[in-house]
């Protein structure tokens, strides 16, 4: 970790436009629960379905996108990594700082307000709350080492993102049973599902699957992340 | 400090950007000159440790460049792209380069870099509201923060005012006195000739020449140069002109002469005298090949001839 690297991270991150696009999804998961609530809605049944399907579904991969891309591909794409990188800092310090960055970034943004969705619906009720607050968390982990991964090996990271967690997650994991062994949303569910014991929800990979999924794609992200910045070219006009 | 770099290539698919290097570049200040997309920024990254080479070796004092991040102890990086954060103050980002260096006072050396480039008025406003001289200082400021023996500047006057750039100047030459090794790239050899000790020819690829100032300058007046000449009389002044050596062609067009001088001085003052002797008035005297690519065409034809 650097402190100066992470500072500098979070000044570009929370500073620009993207704290809009990082506080709009968190904040109409916590205005669809108050409204169920209003409504009449705040059963166990309602706030599975708000947490499943919105909060991990939706929410949690876009925000793990726009954090994990968003610490280091527009540095990247604008030049100004060479601020960072033209200093004795090793490159994957540079790389573990800025996924850190990325994972505090979704703990707060994503991980607190589906906590709060579920405890405004339901409370402590059958341990939803924690136990989607936990899966989000540590799906979150590896979303942002996948993501800036990605940020790191190409300029399409965001296309190949959305790609991935609309496209392969949503609509083909959906559709194909075996396809949602290979999504890190469906292993933040399979976490999630250890913790609550609510009759509404069901996961469909096993834990034994999921934790080492999630650990590997997580420790080769930032592992592989480095190790391209490490060998990073400066491409002139040339 | 010395970068060595021996048999230097860099090519990107079947593009050689940069063919067969080999130079050494000591204390004092060199500036690496060449036209527009000759690979003086690819030679320049490679020697930054931002672009490993194709074939041959960069080194710093022995040590390997490429993936070593030991070696920004040692060098200074001013690259020609902003690379600046607009939302940080010129102060926030030099003491940003102070901190990541991991200096022990990183504020006197913030401040102390920022008064090297005359930098400290504005340096509380965003860098995203400096001009693209101010934005250079700021960079330059930035890359001297830890005093490092070499700096590497990739075009460092683009953009900067005529103060300014004198400004700039004169630091270069007064580190390159005092012993550091200093390299720039340019285009311009006005630019290069008045700062540098010492220049390096880049031309599409190639190591064209190498020298101190005067030597290039000379090479660069020596050459062939062709005159597109007017006067009272075109037919009578060729007739003077193809009886002396230094014109090497003549060709008489309807719009006047086209003279291939071969030596450069003696042409310049045969030709006045000349007109002089034979009663002819010259209405216009001027260079037909005095750009830059020329002058760069010939010196690589020479190089490779």
């Amino acid at each position: 970790m650097n402190t100066v690297v992470a500072a500098i991270t979070y000044r570009a991150l929370l500073g620009r436009r993207r704290i809009v696009l990082l506080l709009l999804l968190p904040l109409a998961l916590i205005a669809l629960a108050v409204l169920f609530k209003l409504v009449g809605e705040g059963d166990q049944r309602t706030t599975v379905l708000l947490l499943q399907s919105f909060a991990l579904s939706t929410m949690l991969p876009l925000l793990g996108l726009i954090a994990g891309t968003g610490v280091i591909a527009p540095e990247i794409d604008d030049g100004t990594i060479i601020h960072l990188m033209s200093k004795p800092i090793s490159r994957p310090v540079i790389i573990r700082t800025k996924f850190v960055v990325a994972v505090s970034l979704l703990a707060l943004f994503a991980t607190v307000p589906t906590y709060v969705a579920g405890w405004l619906l339901v409370g402590n009720e059958a341990g939803i709350a924690a136990g989607f607050a936990v899966g989000a968390l540590v799906a979150g982990i590896a979303y942002a080492a996948l993501f800036l991964l990605l940020g790191v090996i190409t300029r399409h990271a965001v296309t190949i993102g959305v790609i991935y967690a609309l496209v392969w997650e949503s609509l083909v994991g959906n559709l194909v049973p075996g396809a949602r062994r290979f999504s890190i949303q469906a292993w933040g569910q399979s976490v999630a599902g250890q913790i609550t014991d609510s009759p509404f929800f069901r996961t469909d990979v096993t834990l034994g699957f999921a934790v080492p999924a999630l650990i590997i794609v997580t420790l080769a992200g930032v592992f592989w992340a480095g190790r391209r910045l490490r060998g990073y070219s400066l491409t002139g006009d040339e | 400090m010395k970068i060595e770099l021996s048999q230097v290539s860099r090519w990107y698919g079947n593009v050689v950007a940069v063919n067969d290097v080999t130079m050494t570049i000591g204390p004092g200040v060199t500036g690496l000159l060449g036209p527009n997309g000759a690979g003086k920024s690819t030679l320049l990254h490679m020697m930054a440790g931002f672009l490993a080479p194709s074939g041959g070796t960069v080194t710093l004092n022995g040590d390997r460049v490429w993936k070593n991040h030991q070696i920004y102890r040692n060098i200074g990086l001013v690259p020609e792209r902003e690379g600046v954060y607009g939302f940080l103050t010129g102060w926030q980002f030099v003491l940003s380069a102070a901190r990541l260096h991991g200096l022990s006072d990183p504020e006197q050396a913030a401040r102390k870099a920022l008064a090297t480039v005359e930098m400290e008025e504005p340096k509380d406003r965003r860098v995203e509201t400096y001009s693209k001289g101010m934005r250079q200082r700021v960079k330059v400021a930035a890359a001297l923060v830890h005093d490092p023996p070499v700096l590497l500047l990739d075009e460092p006057f683009n953009g900067m005012d005529p103060r300014q750039r004198l400004h700039l100047m004169d630091l270069i030459r007064a580190m390159g006195t005092a012993g550091k090794t200093i390299l720039f790239s340019s285009h311009i050899l006005e630019e290069v000739e008045r700062v540098a000790q010492h220049i390096e020819v880049l031309v599409a690829g190639r190591h064209a020449a190498s020298g101190d100032f005067r030597d290039i300058r000379r090479l660069m007046t020596d050459r062939p140069h062709l005159f597109m000449i007017r006067s009272s009389d075109d037919r009578k002044l060729a007739a003077a002109l193809i009886r002396d050596p230094s014109a090497g062609g003549i060709t008489l067009r309807p719009d006047g002469l086209e003279v291939q001088a071969t030596e450069f001085r003696r042409f310049a003052r045969l030709l006045p005298k000349l007109a002089q002797a034979e009663g002819v008035r010259l209405h216009q005297v001027s260079p037909a090949d005095e750009d830059l690519e020329s002058v760069f065409s010939y010196l690589i034809n020479r190089s490779t001839g």
